[in-house]
């Protein structure tokens, strides 16, 4: 049983009596372990299939199960809660809350999975040596490098032991180096047995990871277009859509 | 997350915005005290009118005064008796309920005072028995009362109040030295009895601290010198001013009062009136009964006896001191309720500016509210997370509030020293308290509700 399975996914929009197919009839599987990018320009349908693998909202129409428990009609609440206990988010602008330290922007997610203050504690400051921050605990986001923060923000996203993260253009805003060093990061988990999704644009990002998944006009696309997505040039085996 | 959490967090979040913060508590600082403060005031006024109740005898004492022959009891005006010694005894007698009668018989239209050399006059002047000193409860400081030989003999003396003395022989706060006037003469119209006892000095709260302060003031101007003494004749400022006549009247009243034996006013000053008859007729009669339950009954009772003893002319009237306690009260309550009304506006007021910076501080805060959201947080939680924040604020305003209150009142003892003292009660900084509470809360509802409604995917995008 995969991890994630969409059968027949579609998310509809109402924009003044016209009818948007933000996504139409997805279905696909993601493995537990996988290492997968999802690819598309901007307007194929790629933001909301994140925001509905990452549970920040429910399909209009479909199956959606995560972990063999379907959450297509789950309420906010509960999607929520999914959130919490089972998804790691990294977004393109970090995300950090700027009032708080590394330590307890980290902790955010625990706080609210009801994990006691020590443990918390305990669990963040491991969680930050995976991303080689020890050092830096008490800072406060502002004081940190771009590739820092995005690294608290995969700490952040680490800290709870998720099924699944969901990275939303991590290197969207980092330069080339850091991008490198960040997705090295993602490669190492994705090693490390998690399953990562990376949610981008960039063919090149997208080159690193072994299954890629495009999404075209709000669809899977059959085939990968190499040449459009600029795949040619480090040709990687192609991911086929469920039937 | 735990409600300690987010008290946490909305402590941190209030020190974020310090000065923010403190402008938006100090709405709730001044509510918080103006109730405290007004509550206080209130407080002080009902004691100094509780006072004055007490000082003219409470709720038993009760009057009995003449009064001229009903309309439709006219052709029987001749048998009229009046309220005479007579009807006391009768009292005394035949009615249970009633504890002490004392009669009184005043002189009408304001007579002269003359003694060293000055003039006073008073239309507190009164005959009556040693018991009127239990009834109206004076007490006699210098001297003696006189007693039922006096009055048997009808001997020329008299009891005077302080207000007499400040009058004819000088203030001690004037002279420097209290002048006890004992054995001196003083004459009444022109007839002279001997001063045999003084009263003690009879003042509220707001009197006595006034006379305290005047008090200091002489003192500071007797060290000044002759050069700080005003120079001419003394001046006094109204009619009002020299006589002592302020705060109380009560207490005025009760100091200047001038007492002789009922029988000596009856034989030296009432019997070379003309139309007077055989029998002394009293001014008044002031009753004291048992048991102020049983109030009722006891009316009944003196009613009965002194028809009895009136051929069923009604030539007489009660006078209760009901009306006067109810007044206080209704005084009170409106007070309370007028100056509690003002107060819980400014403290709305308060919670409308809690409501608006917490609307101000979510919209400001959405991307933080995505990002939580994100992570896990459910509405729930964030709708706590405000609301707490919004109580915080409320909690210690209102706690900075008590602490305002006190200097509020304090300032307001400093700036009015001779009124009653502003009490502050417990229960008025309770529910005060209390009250900063439940605005912060309902201030909060709202902007509560609208950040745990926010879409997640939206707050996430927005910059």
């Amino acid at each position: 049983m995969a991890l994630l399975e969409l059968r027949n996914i579609s998310k509809i929009y109402h924009l003044g009596g016209e009818e948007i197919r933000a996504l139409d009839d997805i279905s696909l599987d993601i493995e537990a372990g996988e290492f997968v990018s999802i690819i598309g320009p901007s307007g194929s349908g790629k933001s909301t299939l994140m925001h509905i693998l990452g549970c920040l909202d429910s399909p209009s129409l479909g199956s959606i199960k995560l972990d063999g428990t379907e959450i297509g009609k789950a309420s906010q609440r509960e999607l929520a809660q999914i959130r919490n206990r089972k998804i790691g988010f990294v977004f393109q602008f970090f995300n950090l809350l700027p009032k708080l330290n590394v330590v307890q922007n980290v902790e955010l997610p625990m706080i609210y999975s009801g994990v006691g203050g020590r443990e918390r504690r305990a669990r963040s400051v491991k969680s930050l040596e995976l991303v080689e921050l020890g050092h830096r605990l008490r800072n406060r986001p502002n004081q940190l490098s771009g590739g820092q923060q995005q690294r608290v923000a995969i700490a952040r996203a680490l800290v709870n032991d998720p099924r699944i993260i969901l990275a939303d253009e991590p290197t969207g805003n980092l330069d080339t180096h850091t991008g490198e060093v960040i997705l090295a990061l993602f490669r190492r988990l994705s090693e490390e047995g998690r399953t990562v999704i990376l949610v981008t644009h960039n063919p090149e990002i997208a080159a690193v990871t072994p299954r890629k998944i495009e999404i075209r006009n709000g669809k899977v696309a059959t085939k990968v277009d190499e040449k459009l997505a600029g795949l040619d040039r480090q040709p990687t085996p192609v991911s086929t859509p469920v039937s | 997350m735990s409600f300690l959490n987010a008290i946490l967090v909305g402590l941190k979040e209030i020190w974020a915005h310090k000065f923010r913060s403190v402008l938006t508590m100090l709405g709730i600082v001044l509510g918080v005290s103006s109730l405290v403060a007004m509550s206080a005031m209130v407080q002080g006024m009902e004691n100094g009118m509780k006072e004055a109740l007490v000082a003219i005898g409470g709720l038993q004492k009760m009057r009995v005064e003449a009064q001229s022959v009903p309309v439709e009891q006219r052709h029987m005006k001749d048998f009229a008796t009046g309220v005479t010694l007579r009807d006391v005894q009768a009292l005394l007698a035949s009615a249970p309920e009633v504890e002490i009668v004392s009669p009184e018989m005043r002189l009408e239209s304001s007579p002269t005072l003359a003694a060293n050399g000055k003039t006073h006059r008073t239309f507190m002047t009164a005959g009556c028995w040693p018991v009127q000193l239990e009834m109206v409860e004076h007490r006699v400081e210098h001297g003696r009362m006189f007693n039922e030989l006096d009055n048997e003999q009808a001997r020329d003396v008299c009891v005077i109040g302080t207000g007499i003395r400040d009058e004819l022989f000088g203030k001690p706060e004037e002279t420097g030295e209290e002048i006890i006037p004992i054995g001196r003469q003083m004459s009444v119209n022109g007839y002279p009895l001997t001063i045999i006892g003084m009263f003690e000095r009879y003042e509220g709260e707001q009197e006595r601290r006034q006379r305290e302060l005047e008090q200091e003031e002489n003192a500071a101007r007797r060290a000044a010198g002759p050069a700080g003494a005003a120079s001419g004749p003394k001046r006094s400022r109204g009619w009002g001013g020299g006589s002592g006549r302020r705060g109380n009247w009560a207490f005025w009243i009760k100091n200047n009062t001038v007492y002789m034996p009922l029988n000596t006013m009856w034989l030296k000053f009432k019997s070379g009136q003309t139309n007077l008859p055989p029998e002394p007729r009293l001014s008044n009669m002031e009753i004291r009964i048992r048991d102020v339950d049983k109030i009722d009954l006891a009316l009944n009772q003196i009613r009965n006896v002194l028809m009895v003893n009136h051929r069923g002319i009604e030539d007489f009237s009660f006078r209760t001191q009901e009306d006067w306690a109810d007044q206080i009260q209704t005084a009170v309550k409106n007070a309370r309720l007028s100056g509690g009304f003002i107060a819980a506006i400014s403290l709305f007021v308060g919670g409308i500016g809690i409501m608006n910076i917490m609307l101000a501080s979510i919209s400001e805060r959405i991307r933080e509210i995505g990002i939580r959201k994100a992570v896990g947080a459910g509405g729930l939680d964030i709708f706590v997370q405000i609301l707490v924040e919004s109580m915080v604020i409320a909690v210690v305003g209102g706690a900075f509030g008590l602490v305002a209150s006190k200097a509020v009142i304090w300032l307001i003892s400093e700036v009015t020293p001779t009124d009653n003292a502003p009490i502050m009660t417990i229960g008025a900084m309770g529910f005060a308290f209390g009250f900063s509470v439940l605005v912060g809360v309902v201030a909060g509802l709202f902007p509560a509700l609208k950040a745990a409604r926010m879409n997640v995917i939206q707050s996430l995008r927005y910059d």
